[in-house]
Order: C-alpha cells, then sequence, then structure tokens
C-alpha cells in the first residue's frame, strides 16, 4: 500500500471512528445502574464496546476505501493482479484480534467472577418463579434450609412457609448485598431486572442463586424474561429499593 | 391397461391414495390396540393424529410418489429396472414435481419451495410486527402470538436458510467439482421431498394450538402445551432426515466423485464450505432429533425426561438442544462464507486472498463450534465455571470469522469490483455480518450476556447473522447462479432496487432492536412497556417495506425465468466448472470429464487454467507443435 493510499484510509478510519464514538455516546444505551454488579458490567459493555469500535472502524475505512478506489471502469475487461496471500498480513490478523479477544476474556472472567461471589454477610431473599406471577420471600435469620435448599419454599407447592415475610415485589434495602435464592414451581422463569444487570433462570426442582448489590433507592422493573406460557409477556412486577430503616419497618410490618 | 398405470405408476394419483391407504393403516393401529386394550377413548385424536397423519401418511405419500420404487423393488427380488435415465432431468415444467434425480433439478426444487417458505415465514414476521406496532395487545391473542414468532423462526431455519443453502449447493457443487451428478441421486430425490412435509407440518400446527413454545421448545413448557406442539416435534424429525441424507449425499459425493486433478488444494471455497457443512450436519442433527422425541415422548408416552419431581433434568433438554442448534448456526452461514468467496472473487476479478487459510478457518469454525453450545445457557442455571471455558472458545471463534471477513476485504483490494447485484448482496452480507459479528462478541462475554440474554439485543443479533448474513448470501447465490440455472439473465435493475431497499429497511427493522434490548425489553412478549412505543412503531413501519422489497424479487425472477433475455454460458467471466459449461448445462453436466490442472481462482494469471477438456488437449498440442 502506498503512503498516500494509507493516509486516506487512515482518514476514514477516524472519521468512522468518530461516527461509531457519537453513536456509542449520544444514544442512550445502558439503562440506568443501580447496582454494584451493574458498575461491573457496565464496565465490560464500554470495554468491549471500545474495541468493537477500533474493529469496526478498521474494517469499514478499508471497505469503504477499497470499493470506491477499485470499482471496475466501464467496458474494463482486465483482471486485478493476481495477489494469492500475503503470510505477513495473515499472522497479523490472526495475532492481534485473537490478543484482542483474551483480553476481553480476562475482563469478563475476572468481572463474572466478582458479581458471582455470594459476600459474607449477605441477606438471604428466596424468589419463587410461577404462573404468572412472582413470590418473594424472606426468611427469618438463622433458619435452616430444606433439602432443596429452601426455607421459605416446598418443592412444588406455591405455599410460603408461616415463618417468612412474603411480597409480590422484591423489597430491598439499599448498599447491602442480597443473594437471592431462586426456583420455579412450573415451568422455567427468569428474573431479571434491568437496572440491576442480573439476570438468572428459575428452574423447577433446582436452586439458582444471584448476587444483587442495590446502590440506589427506587422503583424499577423486574421482569420475567424466559418465556413461560400465555401470561409470560404479563409477568413483570416492581424492584423497590428501600433505606435500610425504612426496610427494616417493612419487614416487621405485618 | 392405461388406467392401470394412471393408479399404480408412481406420481400423485398414486400418492394420493397411498397417503389416505396409509392414514388409514396407522388410524387401524392406533384404534385397534387402544380396542384390544379396552381404552377409553376409543377414538383418542392425539394419539391418532401423531401416528396416522405425522408419521404414516408422510411414508404413504412418499412411497405413492416413487422415492422407494427402486429399493423396494430390489428388496423383494424383483428385477431392478435397468437405468433408462427416464426420471432425470426435466422436459417439460411437470417433470419438476415428481421424483428427479437430476441434482439440477432437485436445486432448482429445493430453491423454488425454500423460497415458498420464505414468503410464508416472512407473512407471520409481519404479523408479530403488527401486534407490536403499539404496546398493548392489539390485534391476536398471547397463544396465537406465541404461535407466530415460534413458527415464524421454525420456517425461516429448517424449511429456507438451511435447505437453501443444500439447494444451491445440490444445483453447483456436482458441476463444481466435475462430476455428472451426486453420489447417490435417488437418495438425494427422497431428501428433496421429504422437506415439503416438514413445511407444511409446521404450517398446519396453527390449526392445532400448542406450538407456541418458540422454536427452541423448551422443556418443560414444551410438555406442557396443548396437542399442536407435537406438530413442531415431527416437523423436525422429517425436516432433519433430509438435512442429514443431503449432508451425506454431499460428503460421498465431494470425497469420491471429483474430477481428475481435483485435489482437495483445488477445490472452490464453495465446495470447502459445504464440506464443512455437511459433516455439522451429520454429526449434530441427531441431537435435535433426540431433543424433541424426549419431548414428544414425555408429552405422548408420559416420560419422564424433563420432569424434575420424577428424576429428570430441565437443564438436559437446553445441553441437547444447543449441541445441535448452536452448530446449527454454522450450519447456516459456512455455505453462505462459500457463496461470498466465489461472488466476491469473480466479481473483483482477483484470485481470493489466503485461498489455504480461508478453507482452514472453516475447518477451524468446525472444530470449535462444537464446543461452544453452553454460551446460550448463561444464565440457565448450569454448572457457573461451565461459563469460563464456553466463554473462551466462543470469543475464540472470532479470530477464524474475522481472518474470513478480512480476506474477503483484501479480495477485494486492488481489484477491478463489478458492481452487479450479485456482488452487492455479497459485499452487503460482509458489511452486516461484522456489526452480527461484533454484537456477538457483546453476548460471548458472559457479564453483558447475563444482562441482556433474552431481550432485543438477542433478536437483533441474530436477525443480523441469519438475515444480513445468510439471507443475503443466498440472494447472492440465487441472482449470481440465475443465469446458469435458468438459462435466462435476470434484470439487473430490478435485482439493484431489489438489494438497496432490503439493506436500507433491513437495517432500520434490526439496529434499532439492540437498543431496546439493552434497556431492558424482553423478547417473545406481545404487549411491553410504552417506554418502548416509539422504537416499536419505527421497527414495525420499516419491517412492512422490508416484507416489500422481496416482491420485487420474487416479480423479477418469474419474468426474467419466462422471458429473460438468453444467459450465455459464462456470463462473469468465471473459472471455476460450472461456467466451462452452457447454460443451463447438459443433461449429464459435462460431455467429456474435465481433467483439472490448476487452482480455481487464477484471475490475472496470464495462462492459468482451472481445467482442461479434451478438446482444448488437442488445441494445446497444436499450439505447441507450432
Amino acid at each position: 500500500m502506498r503512503a498516500g493510499s494509507l493516509i486516506r484510509v487512515l482518514l476514514v478510519a477516524v472519521l468512522l471512528a468518530a461516527i461509531a464514538t457519537a453513536v456509542a455516546i449520544f444514544i442512550p444505551w445502558l439503562p440506568d445502574q443501580a447496582s454494584e454488579e451493574g458498575g461491573r458490567v457496565d464496565f465490560v459493555f464500554w470495554f468491549v464496546t471500545a474495541i468493537c469500535i477500533g474493529i469496526f472502524s478498521v474494517v469499514a475505512s478499508l471497505s469503504v476505501y477499497s470499493l470506491i478506489k477499485f470499482r471496475a471502469k466501464p467496458d474494463d475487461d482486465s483482471d486485478g493482479p493476481p495477489i494469492h496471500g500475503h503470510t505477513g498480513i495473515e499472522i497479523t490478523w490472526t495475532v492481534i484480534p485473537l490478543v484482542l479477544v483474551l483480553a476481553m476474556i480476562v475482563v469478563s472472567s475476572v468481572a463474572l467472577a466478582q458479581n458471582d461471589r455470594d459476600p459474607a454477610n449477605s441477606m438471604r431473599v428466596e424468589v419463587l418463579g410461577q404462573q404468572f406471577a412472582w413470590t418473594v420471600a424472606y426468611p427469618p435469620e438463622g433458619a435452616k434450609e430444606d433439602m432443596d435448599g429452601f426455607v421459605c419454599f416446598t418443592r412444588g407447592s406455591g405455599e410460603v412457609d408461616s415463618r417468612c415475610k412474603s411480597s409480590p415485589n422484591l423489597m430491598l434495602p439499599l448498599d447491602r448485598h442480597v443473594r437471592l435464592h431462586l426456583t420455579a414451581r412450573d415451568v422455567i422463569h427468569s428474573f431479571f431486572v434491568p437496572e440491576f444487570r442480573q439476570k438468572q433462570d428459575a428452574v423447577p426442582g433446582l436452586k439458582t442463586e444471584i448476587t444483587v448489590t442495590p446502590t440506589k433507592l427506587g422503583n424499577f422493573p423486574f421482569i420475567c424474561t424466559e418465556l413461560c406460557g400465555l401470561g409470560h409477556a404479563l409477568m413483570r412486577t416492581r424492584a423497590i429499593v428501600l433505606s435500610q430503616s425504612k426496610f427494616d419497618a417493612w419487614r416487621a410490618s405485618k | 391397461m392405461s388406467w392401470r398405470r394412471y393408479l399404480l405408476g408412481p406420481g400423485w394419483i398414486r400418492a394420493a391414495w397411498m397417503t389416505a391407504l396409509f392414514f388409514g393403516i396407522g388410524f387401524g393401529i392406533v384404534v385397534g390396540i387402544r380396542a384390544l386394550a379396552g381404552w377409553d377413548p376409543l377414538f383418542f385424536w392425539d394419539a391418532i393424529i401423531t401416528v396416522a397423519a405425522l408419521t404414516a401418511a408422510p411414508i404413504g405419500f412418499l412411497a405413492g410418489l416413487g422415492a422407494f420404487d427402486y429399493w423396494l423393488a430390489w428388496a423383494f427380488g424383483q428385477p431392478t429396472k435397468p437405468e433408462d435415465h427416464s426420471g432425470h432431468g426435466a422436459r417439460r415444467w411437470t417433470d419438476y414435481f415428481r421424483i428427479n434425480t437430476d441434482h439440477k433439478v432437485i436445486g432448482i426444487q429445493y430453491v423454488t419451495t425454500t423460497i415458498f417458505f420464505f414468503l410464508a415465514g416472512g407473512m407471520l414476521a409481519m404479523l408479530v410486527r403488527a401486534e407490536l406496532a403499539q404496546p398493548e395487545a392489539d390485534y391476536v391473542d398471547p397463544q396465537t402470538y406465541n404461535e407466530l414468532f415460534s413458527v415464524h423462526a421454525s420456517l425461516m431455519i429448517f424449511l429456507f436458510v438451511i435447505p437453501a443453502f443444500a439447494g444451491l449447493a445440490n444445483y453447483v457443487l456436482p458441476l463444481m467439482i466435475g462430476a455428472p451428478d451426486m453420489a447417490f441421486p435417488k437418495l438425494n430425490a427422497l431428501s428433496y421431498w421429504l422437506l415439503p412435509i416438514g413445511g407444511i407440518m409446521m404450517l398446519s400446527s396453527f390449526f392445532f394450538p400448542g406450538f407456541g413454545a418458540g422454536w427452541t421448545n423448551y422443556a418443560p413448557l414444551s410438555v406442557e402445551q396443548p396437542f399442536g406442539n407435537v406438530f413442531f416435534s415431527m416437523a423436525v424429525q422429517w425436516a432433519g432426515a433430509s438435512s442429514i441424507m443431503t449432508a451425506l449425499n454431499f460428503l460421498v459425493t465431494i470425497i469420491t466423485m471429483r474430477a481428475p486433478g481435483m485435489t482437495f488444494w483445488r477445490m472452490p471455497l464453495l465446495v470447502w464450505a459445504n464440506f464443512t457443512t455437511s459433516l455439522l450436519v451429520v454429526i449434530a442433527t441427531p441431537f435435535i432429533a433426540g431433543s424433541q422425541f424426549f419431548v414428544m415422548f414425555d408429552r405422548v408416552m408420559h416420560t419422564n425426561f424433563f420432569n424434575m419431581a420424577e428424576g429428570g433434568y430441565p437443564l438436559g433438554y437446553q445441553h441437547i438442544f444447543w449441541f445441535y442448534s448452536h452448530p446449527a448456526v454454522y450450519i447456516m452461514i459456512l455455505p453462505g462464507f462459500g457463496i461470498a468467496s466465489e461472488v466476491i472473487s469473480t466479481m473483483s476479478r482477483k484470485p481470493i486472498f489466503g485461498y489455504r487459510l480461508m478453507a482452514l478457518s472453516l475447518v477451524a469454525i468446525l472444530i470449535l463450534g462444537f464446543s461452544v453450545w453452553a454460551h446460550h445457557m448463561f444464565v440457565a442455571g448450569m454448572a457457573t465455571w461451565l461459563r469460563i471455558p464456553m466463554m473462551i472458545t466462543t470469543l475464540l471463534i472470532a479470530v477464524p470469522t474475522g481472518i474470513k471477513v478480512f480476506s474477503w476485504l483484501a479480495t477485494t483490494w486492488e481489484g477491478r469490483i463489478n458492481f452487479s447485484t450479485p456482488m452487492l448482496w455479497a459485499l452487503g452480507f460482509v458489511s452486516q455480518f461484522v456489526i452480527g459479528g461484533l454484537s456477538g462478541i457483546y453476548l460471548g462475554a458472559v457479564p453483558i450476556d447475563i444482562a441482556v440474554s433474552d431481550t432485543y439485543f438477542i433478536v437483533a443479533h441474530i436477525h443480523y447473522v441469519l438475515l444480513g448474513g445468510s439471507l443475503f448470501t443466498i440472494f447472492a447465490g440465487i441472482y449470481y447462479w440465475f443465469p446458469k440455472m435458468t438459462g435466462r439473465m435476470y434484470n439487473e435493475r430490478l435485482g439493484k432496487v431489489h438489494f438497496w431497499l432490503t439493506f436500507v429497511a433491513f437495517n432500520v427493522t434490526f439496529f434499532p432492536m439492540h437498543i431496546i434490548g439493552v434497556q431492558g425489553m424482553p423478547r417473545r412478549v406481545y404487549t411491553y412497556d410504552p417506554e418502548f412505543g416509539s422504537w416499536n412503531l419505527v421497527i414495525s413501519i420499516a419491517s412492512f417495506v422490508l416484507g416489500t422489497s422481496f416482491l420485487i424479487f420474487v416479480y423479477n425472477m418469474l419474468v426474467s425465468w419466462i422471458r429473460g433475455p438468453r444467459a450465455p454460458a459464462n456470463p462473469w467471466r468465471g473459472l471455476t466448472l460450472e461456467w466451462q459449461v452452457s447454460s443451463p448445462p447438459p443433461l449429464f453436466n459435462f460431455d467429456e470429464i474435465p481433467q483439472v490442472v490448476g487452482n480455481p481462482y487464477e484471475y490475472g494469471v496470464s495462462g492459468a487454467r482451472h481445467a482442461v477438456f479434451n478438446g482444448d488437449r488437442e488445441a494445446l498440442r497444436e499450439e505447441v507443435r507450432a
């Protein structure tokens, strides 16, 4: 490639990167972020976005330049130069993506490991999905789990154990690690609060777990994201984050 | 005598009464067993339809049409008819509507059938978009809505993308390797005729509500669905069997029927692509067949594969299902890679850049493709550590895929690019596939996947890779080989209008889905939070334009096929073997078997030949003597 065309490709690349960056920044992509875990997810999101903008602008600038510059003139029946390959270039475009991919793997793994932890002082909350409603239950401190791993729910039944406080909404205290223990009664459902960036399927007969640490007071949608039948679209409720004192008052109320 | 031949000879009349006969036999088996066992009710229609309509009747139909005649005669010790080639090739248009052993006829049968199901699936998609134009529930009830998107996806995957590639390859692959036909022409005919059976079953599921668990048909929801779910389970068996037979046929054809001199390193990349795809199909497809049998057995025979209360394991379904369905996405894109390579090289007048690395990256995708299935299950509740190795293999696939994209771009570099319709589709494919590949990287990174799983981000991603990816290459292939297949030229101007309309409408339809997905709109819902209302209205309007754009294609194809200008043998000045014979090719492809002497993409190399024919050899000798 001659220096002149290299500069032109670079100019196009910078222009396209600027456009892609504008799309990334000015479109409100991510919903509000209301959990500690969400912060890590967003970091990975922007890390991957930066790499993707880089790849996109390289690929797009080369193709835009090539397609404009190397159009066949009308009535030009000649062939292009017989270039069969170039070992150096081929190694380059194998190794650079490999390095980028490894970087994304490392960053994602670290974020995943942190988000997956069950901190020692976490509060236990149990969540049951059934067609087409959520039941959230708060077991008393130190209560013993049954053989399925739940305090408040018995397998196959929608009943909540009388020792537990229960609610159709997910009530959470601010800035407290919460470990959700999920299961389902009939078919697979999925716990999702976009503002928390955390999602976990609730599977009948299984216990799945996920950690949420709310960092913002407020009222967020809590929706089912696994197709669970006719009422799937309506299986929506709220996740409500309260201050610790208000939460304690709510929990103590009958 | 003639009425006997009418009734008993292979054809539609025999197919009609044998379909009815086999339905009757299935009916008799079910009712007979129930009568003997004293079960009530005697006429249990769920069982009757499963056995008689979905299993026995299609066998009767195939037998009546004549798919098994040769083998049955042989099996019963009757004298087999000597091959007189009467069932080979199309002399009249009616020859396309019978068992035909000519791979060129079968290729056209495949392509037209899949276009039909593509249009049907597209109509379902527009009904889905009509419902979603406004946040509230508007036109259809929830059950119908769930069926609309389930059948849409099933038709597009099993009756359009996979078999459309099989059809295009059926036509051009034997030509490209210099073979007179596929290795097993009768098996080839059978595998085509299995296909419409699967498609009709999926469409008729609307009359028996129940196939509303999505094309993924996750247990235990699918087990609890009403009876219609069985239609999907059985349709997958028929379409899957078709797929496996074709793949075996391709493998044997590629391994044993290459012309002299056609070594593996001289095969066009389309042949490489179908070789790797066929390996994926024969290894993976039995798994989806198994998963659907398990679901069906759980509901019909009350087995407990997925019933946790009785020791079953719901996640087992997902593992088996995705062990097919992830490789399936490569089944749906590798042949497209092959088509793109052919078109881009020919239309740029340059050899494909890095031919061997292009072929090897197909093999790398084939191998890695089997080790990534659980990335569909990052939030499913499987062992948490399993997510890390699955993320590593998933993201590693970006490397061979990247090699392919860079090599296509390098192929255009310094070329003489001809922006004909097939080239527009091929380049459109590369650009859209880059976007789909990048959104795939987001999904490969586990923390992001957890956040956007089962939202519209997923819907956006699959449509960028399957519509902007697979479908664009299918259209590149159809326009590229239309002159070869029909002997006529299509209308170039209409082809370009079709491309640009589809390209723009596609992006307006699917790009905003990334945004509403990240913001948290779940997929597979008929009503949603009003905050997503304006984007959804834009998407719906664009999707109707997208749907309309394909009418231009249908018009162009029909009119050009009937009275387009005659096509020359080699309108694109291609070097691969299919362009060295007339358009359409002779009955047995080559009057003489070519001798392959060089690589398939030697554009710009003076004096280079991919293959020589006897006549050429004489001429060459003359030249040398002179």
